[in-house]
């Protein structure tokens, strides 16, 4: 009979008893051993047709009890008592695992014998397995299936059938050898082909998840590959939890949590240069920038101390110097979060509203960009009712473009609700670019939309919406520059601070429209992060402790300034130190923890 | 019969302490409610037939010990049980605790905690004795049957010095008879090196020591002979008080108060020997000539004397310090218990004769005009005329001269191989490990009122003494001095910390408790402090009462217990102020408030002192809040001075407490305007203006606290098998499994331990938390209660012993 693994864990006393009864669990030390045969005894299964699996670590035990050391020992009955006992006679402590280590214990005579429990230690236990390729519409010509635990090689064992040494393949077992594929079928229970298939085995450690992990790569489409899934399912693996490789992969020791999350980014990338930032910070680039930035902070913080406990030995502290390297701490914590909008922005694409009044040439503006004619133009002003969309690539960031109905006022009640929507579309954009017509200039009608919309907006950032203190950014676009008499039109100058940009345009010859996609580039935080060759970008939570640390830092160059004793510098380095530790996850913190079982579904 | 009487004992033994683990808080009642249940009295009386086998009963159980028919006598204190009682067996409950079972006179069996055996002395018979001996374990001693063969106690303390002063003086105050143990009576609280108390981060301990209730704060005001202030200008959480002190004076001070404590007893003698008990507990102490002491907690101070060797160049002998013979043996007993010890070493400087130094070529460094005070009882204040100590320093022929003789220090000729204290480096190494500076700074501080000795502070060496007194002549003003002592260093056996709990308890033996320089730690004050928590915790021990822990960033005194524990110390460990992250919270002028209820608590604060405390802390608060509510405008005098001090005017009407928070504006500028509390010491107006002054910071400060507090004190199971968390680097799992800390921040501490293993072990003990609150939610929904099999655990022995 197989041997049926369970979950194990280090218990309490408490709990054995009621887990012997479920035959799950444990690693014990020897105390709660006794409770287990006593457990035993009240199961009706006699003592002498027990037998246990003890590993002696400890070499006067050895010595004492005949056991060998450090190997499993099969021991039955009274020779249990007498381990036991010479355990007890030699001051073990109890709750001392390390002396005496139970790993199985098992009853019945040799043939028959049932495992009463198993004890073993590694976090995971049951095998999963899942398909690894897209499943419906897009049919692939291979599809794969990924099975990874303890149990994949011998669930694979059941129905694979080799085709290097065809006779005699299923009475031996299979020895997969580790990253060498091997051509072969999956045969059913009923010794039925299901597939020609390729095994790719990856054994335990040297794979993803740092078990045994196999992939079958069979033929593509729906069939196939469930009917595979379905087989490994009735071997002993269950269906893996989404994320769940990854998880393992985490939990094992393959990856840092920042890179887990990376792994998530890849795979829901939505650009090349998503996917790009997601691949830098899998490997590690965020990760080595702020520990060096941590190790700064640790370095100064250091020095500070040392100052308080030995001054006489060492050099002084020069004050200027020690502000320069807090700037540049400052700089470079400033610098990283720039690319947190960026992250954002390259994870959820960005949504650029383009607003005005009617008939400044809004739609003329969306179809150049777009290169299409997805919206109509007219010289009729309110052509545009409705909200029309058109997707577009800017700076390596998938962007929605909204064309909205030029806003006034109006009795059209279907022009009412249009203009409802722009304001609507407004709201919820990334980037505003709002159309004046150069010929009119600046007029009241521009005026009352700006504020109508601006002083909303407004108010929602200030209420906390956004935590990286990132307003909305409105570009001013002047369109028909080919009409206008002068190039720029005057701009009131209470409006102009308001506005990060000014882009003339002629949006029907096509004049301008390189410009305002670099203006939008810039104003994102794109283009800077991107020319110095930086590819990753912080998520929101990483964005919260670079303020933390940024905060901290700025009182600290306030404490230097007011002249306060050097004691409490080290109160707001240290502060910057832990928030940059818990990104790179030198500092675990509780937040940490949650994000990660929050995110992946553990224990089940 | 026998088979019978044993399984019989067997599964009675398993149903007793499987009750008493699963049930969370021990009731006595109970358990004697569950005993009657479910034996009857015959039974009972066949249990006592089975004393005839003691044997098979030591090797099944170590939580239950049948102790053979004894009597006991009630010896003190308010014991009152009927004489006829007879000791049944003693049952150790989950926090090892042992308890005794009685049977009464109708044969009813009873629990007695703990708690309340402590009057009672068994007296075992000469079989039961044998039988320890048949069962493997050494026959280490056995209960006094009378009292020739040693002396009991409650608490031995081995050491005189300063940790063994406080451990002895805490002791006996809380009520347990002491017995002192030292090599030399006339040696108590000696100084052998630096004749001060106090400075950075030393001066924090020895406030706290004081507001715990020690001693070492009160002599030192009584016995100073200069007190100057350090770090005047870093910060109040690193200003440091430093005593001068006489160390005649200071020895036959902390001599008489310890002559004259109640309950303490003192004795001179060498122990070679621990004396261990059945249960992995200690029972005593046995001296070189053969005499055995008793008592259920042990406190080891031995300094520097385990084995201890001086060195003077090439040349070395054994001794404690100068002039003192080491203690022999008990290292080698100690590891024959099998505790791990290693070697320190730590010197003193040379000490010159005042009468040849020429003064008028010194910087003088007089005290403080206003004097500080260590303790926080004004009745220890005692006003002193100070004196002065001198500055000089290391000129090129100094250097030269050391450089030229390298080779004969026992660092550099390499025949010393134990480790040095690097915060307190020798001037040869400061010559070798600074070779850009051009002087070291030498403070000449005086040894006493009535002593010609002069301490050469920062000088201490390893050269031979034939160079010492030519490399004191380099320095300006001692041209032409005369060396009273010459400089060694001493070589010693430490036991390694981490072999201890945080209550200062070996984790091997019940009972013993290590304390001072025996933990690797340098300098009197972390002596002090160590030994007053062992005294506390050796008291309580032998009390049966919970031990007292203090956290890591509950005072200083926690910090260097943490982080003797967790640290693999291999040279001597001295406090620094950067070692408390939290220094802000644990500044010399809070430390009673952090400390003192805790002192009231174990009962080392009197009434009075409990009383001045209080009023204190209750005069401190309402100043704070008046100084938050009287307000001050523009117009007002002071204000002309705040704006002045502080370079800001002042345009509305402000409290006082947020004038405090300016820069340069001080308290004493309100007393100046009569705008301060008269009725305030100077020390409580210094507590008000740093808790307003630094308001901001303080709240940020415990926000990092609080913060990290939730994260680290997250605890670790004590029975943890790190061998098998397979994501932590094998060095990690070494090192956790020997230190074994009890939550993740002390795991974090562990050298060797990188932030990657933390992950994995937060991550895997969470796992496991799940994986077991799943399987409760399962096992709950299973219809098969436990309390059925254990009916059926009760039918089944019923019908075993029919």
């Amino acid at each position: 009979m197989p041997v049926s693994c369970f979950t194990g864990c280090c218990c309490t006393m408490k709990d054995i008893p009621a887990q012997l009864q479920h035959w799950s669990h444990i690693l014990l030390s020897r105390t709660s051993f006794r409770h287990i045969l006593r457990r035993a005894s009240l199961m009706r299964i006699r003592a002498n047709t027990l037998s246990a699996h003890i590993i002696v670590t400890n070499a006067s035990l050895n010595h004492h009890t005949f056991a060998r050391p450090g190997e499993v020992n099969t021991l039955q009955g009274m020779a249990i008592r007498h381990v036991l006992h010479q355990a007890e006679v030699h001051r073990m402590r109890p709750n001392f695992p390390r002396n005496l280590k139970l790993t199985k214990l098992v009853c019945g005579s040799s043939k028959e014998e049932r495992a009463i429990g198993v004890w073993s230690t590694s976090t995971s236990y049951d095998t999963i397995v899942a398909i690894a390729t897209p499943m419906g519409n897009q049919q692939g010509s291979i599809a794969i299936v990924r099975i990874s635990g303890p149990l994949a090689v011998a669930v694979v064992a059941k129905y694979f059938n080799s085709s290097k040494k065809s006779t005699s393949q299923r009475q031996n077992r299979w020895k997969p050898k580790s990253h060498f594929v091997e051509l072969g079928t999956i045969v059913d229970d009923a010794g039925l082909i299901v597939d020609e298939v390729l095994v790719v085995p990856m054994l335990a450690p040297r794979s993803y998840t740092k078990e045994d992990v196999i992939e079958i790569q069979c033929h593509g489409g729906d069939v196939c590959v469930r009917r595979i899934l379905h087989l490994c399912l009735e071997g002993g693996a269950r269906l893996a939890q989404p994320g769940e490789f990854t998880l393992r992969a985490f939990l094992n020791g393959r990856m840092d949590l920042s890179q887990a999350e990376s792994v998530a980014q890849l795979i829901t990338a939505k650009s090349i240069v998503a996917a790009e930032a997601a691949l830098a910070a899998l490997q590690g680039g965020l990760s080595s920038f702020v520990q060096a930035m941590r190790k700064d902070c640790l370095e100064l913080l250091a020095e500070m101390d040392a100052h308080l406990d030995f001054e006489d030995d060492i050099p002084p502290l020069e004050t200027a110097d020690v502000i320069e390297r807090i700037n540049s701490l400052c700089f470079r914590v400033q610098d990283s979060l720039k690319t947190s909008n960026r992250g954002r922005l390259l994870q959820s694409g960005m949504q650029i509203a383009i607003v005005g009044r009617p008939n400044v040439g809004k739609s003329s503006l969306l179809n150049a960009w777009s290169q299409s004619h997805r919206a109509i133009v007219t010289d009729i002003a309110g052509t545009t009712r409705d909200i029309v969309e058109a997707e577009v690539v800017v700076g390596g960031i998938p962007v929605k473009l909204l064309d909205t109905a030029g806003i006034r006022e109006t009795d059209n009640v279907v022009e009412q609700m249009g203009v409802q929507r722009s304001e609507a579309a407004a709201l919820g954009a990334d980037v505003v670019v709002m159309v004046i017509s150069a010929c009119d200039g600046w007029t009241t009608g521009d005026h009352h939309i700006f504020h109508k919309i601006f002083s909303v907006k407004n108010s929602e950032c200030a209420a906390g919406v956004s935590v990286t203190n990132f307003t909305t950014p409105w570009v001013l676009v002047q369109n028909k520059i080919d009409q206008a008499a002068e190039a720029l039109v005057p701009i009131p100058d209470d409006v102009k601070t308001h506005f990060s940009k000014f882009v003339p345009t002629c949006a029907i010859k096509g004049i301008g429209l390189h410009d305002l996609e670099a203006a939008v580039v810039e104003l994102v935080g794109l283009g800077k992060a991107c020319s110095d060759g930086r590819q990753w970008a912080v998520n929101q939570r990483q964005a919260e402790q670079l303020l933390r640390a940024r905060d901290a830092l700025e009182r600290l160059k306030e404490s230097i300034k007011q002249d306060l004793p050097i004691d409490f510098w080290t109160i707001d380095l240290r502060e910057a130190v832990i928030a940059l530790g818990q990104i790179s996850g030198d500092d675990v913190s509780e937040e940490v923890l949650s994000n990660i079982f929050s995110r992946f579904c553990i224990g089940k | 019969m026998h088979h019978l009487l044993h399984n019989t004992l067997y599964s009675f033994f398993l149903f007793f302490s499987l009750d008493i683990d699963s049930s969370v808080q021990i009731d006595p009642l109970s358990l004697s409610l569950s005993l009657s249940l479910s034996l009857s009295l015959s039974h009972i009386r066949s249990y006592m037939a089975m004393l005839l086998q003691p044997r098979i009963l030591f090797a099944h159980s170590r939580r239950l010990r049948f102790i053979p028919p004894c009597c006991f006598s009630p010896s003190r204190s308010p014991c009152a049980f009927p004489a006829s009682l007879r000791a049944f067996c003693v049952w150790r409950d989950a926090r090892n605790r042992s308890h005794h079972v009685f049977l009464d006179d109708n044969h009813r069996p009873t629990v007695i905690p703990f708690a309340r055996r402590i009057g009672l002395r068994f007296q075992e018979s000469g079989r039961n004795r044998r039988a320890k001996n048949l069962s493997g374990r050494r026959l280490v001693s056995t209960f006094a049957t009378d009292g020739l063969h040693g002396e009991r106690y409650d608490v031995i303390v081995v050491g005189g010095g300063h940790s063994g002063c406080e451990a002895a003086l805490a002791s006996a105050r809380m009520g347990a008879s002491t017995l002192l143990l030292t090599l030399n009576l006339d040696r108590i609280a000696w100084q052998p090196c630096n004749p001060a108390v106090g400075g950075p981060a030393k001066s924090q301990l020895v406030h706290e020591v004081d507001a715990l209730g020690g001693e070492m704060g009160k002599i030192t005001d009584r016995c100073y002979l200069q007190k100057r202030v350090l770090n005047r200008s870093k910060g109040p959480a690193v200003w440091a008080l430093r005593a001068q002190t006489d160390k005649r004076e200071y020895a036959t001070e902390m001599k008489k108060v310890v002559e004259s404590t109640k309950n303490l007893y003192i004795r001179e003698a060498m122990v070679s020997e621990v004396l261990v008990g059945n249960n992995d507990n200690v029972e005593g102490v046995r001296s070189f000539f053969g005499v055995n002491f008793y008592a259920p907690s042990v406190v080891l101070t031995t300094g520097t004397f385990m084995n201890g060797r001086i060195w003077v160049g090439r040349a070395s002998l054994s001794a404690g310090r100068a002039g003192e013979s080491a203690s022999q043996g008990l290292t080698e007993n100690l590891r024959s218990l099998g505790f791990e010890t290693g070697r320190l070493k730590t010197g003193t400087p040379a000490r010159v004769d005042v009468r040849t130094v020429d003064f008028s070529k010194l910087e003088r460094q007089p005290g403080d005009e206003e004097v500080k005070w260590f303790s926080f009882d004004p009745e220890a204040h005692i006003s002193r005329e100070q004196m002065c100590c001198y500055l000089t320093r290391t000129t090129p022929e100094t250097h030269e001269l050391i450089k030229q003789n390298l080779h004969e220090t026992p660092t550099y000729g390499g025949w010393v191989e134990a480790t040095g204290p690097r915060y307190c480096p020798s001037i040869e190494d400061k010559i070798v490990r600074f070779k850009d500076k051009e002087s070291h700074q030498i403070f000449l501080e005086p040894e006493g009122r009535t002593v010609p000795e002069l301490y050469v502070q920062g000088f201490s060496t390893g050269l031979p003494e034939r160079l010492q007194l030519a490399l004191l002549q380099t320095l300006p003003g001692l041209e032409k001095c005369a060396m009273l002592r010459p400089a060694y260093a001493v070589e010693y056996d430490y036991l390694l910390a981490h072999q201890c709990n945080r209550t200062l308890m070996t984790k091997k033996l019940e009972g013993l408790f290590f304390s001072g320089q025996i933990n690797g730690t340098t300098g009197y004050e972390e002596a002090a402090a160590q030994g007053l928590l062992a005294g506390i915790n050796a008291a309580k021990f032998s009390d049966a009462k919970d031990l007292v822990a203090l956290e890591r960033e509950s005072s200083f005194v926690g910090t260097l217990v943490d982080d003797l524990v967790t640290k693999d110390i291999r040279e001597p460990y001295r406090m620094l102020t950067s070692r408390s992250e939290h220094r802000l919270l644990l500044r010399s002028d809070n430390a009673d408030s952090r400390l003192t209820p805790l002192g009231r608590t174990v009962g080392l604060i009197d009434d009075r002192r409990w009383k001045l405390f209080q009023e204190k802390q209750s005069r401190i608060s309402s100043e704070k809040q008046r100084l938050r509510t009287t307000r001050i405008s523009s117009s007002d005098a002071i204000a002309a001075d705040v704006a002045q001090a502080s370079e800001q005017s002042i345009t509305d009407v402000v409290p006082l407490a947020i004038l405090l928070k300016r820069p340069h504006v001080h308290y004493s500028l309100l007393d100046c305007h009569g705008l301060g509390n008269p009725e305030l010491s100077l020390e409580e107006k210094e507590c008000v203006e740093i808790d307003l002054k630094y308001e901001g910071f303080i709240i940020r400060q415990q926000n990092q606290l609080e913060q990290m507090i939730h994260r680290q004190h997250r605890p670790i199971p004590d029975d943890l098998d790190y061998y098998s968390i397979k994501t932590l680097s094998m060095e990690a799992r070494e090192k956790l499994s020997k230190i074994r800390p009890i939550n993740i921040g002390q795991a974090t501490r562990v050298g060797g331990v990188n932030p990657a293993d933390i992950n994995a072990l937060l991550i895997y003990l969470e796992v496991q938390r799940r994986q077991r609150k799943d399987r409760t939610i399962f096992e709950a929904s299973m219809a098969n209660p436990p309390e059925e099999s254990d009916n059926m655990a009760e039918q089944q022995t019923i019908a075993f012993m029919k």
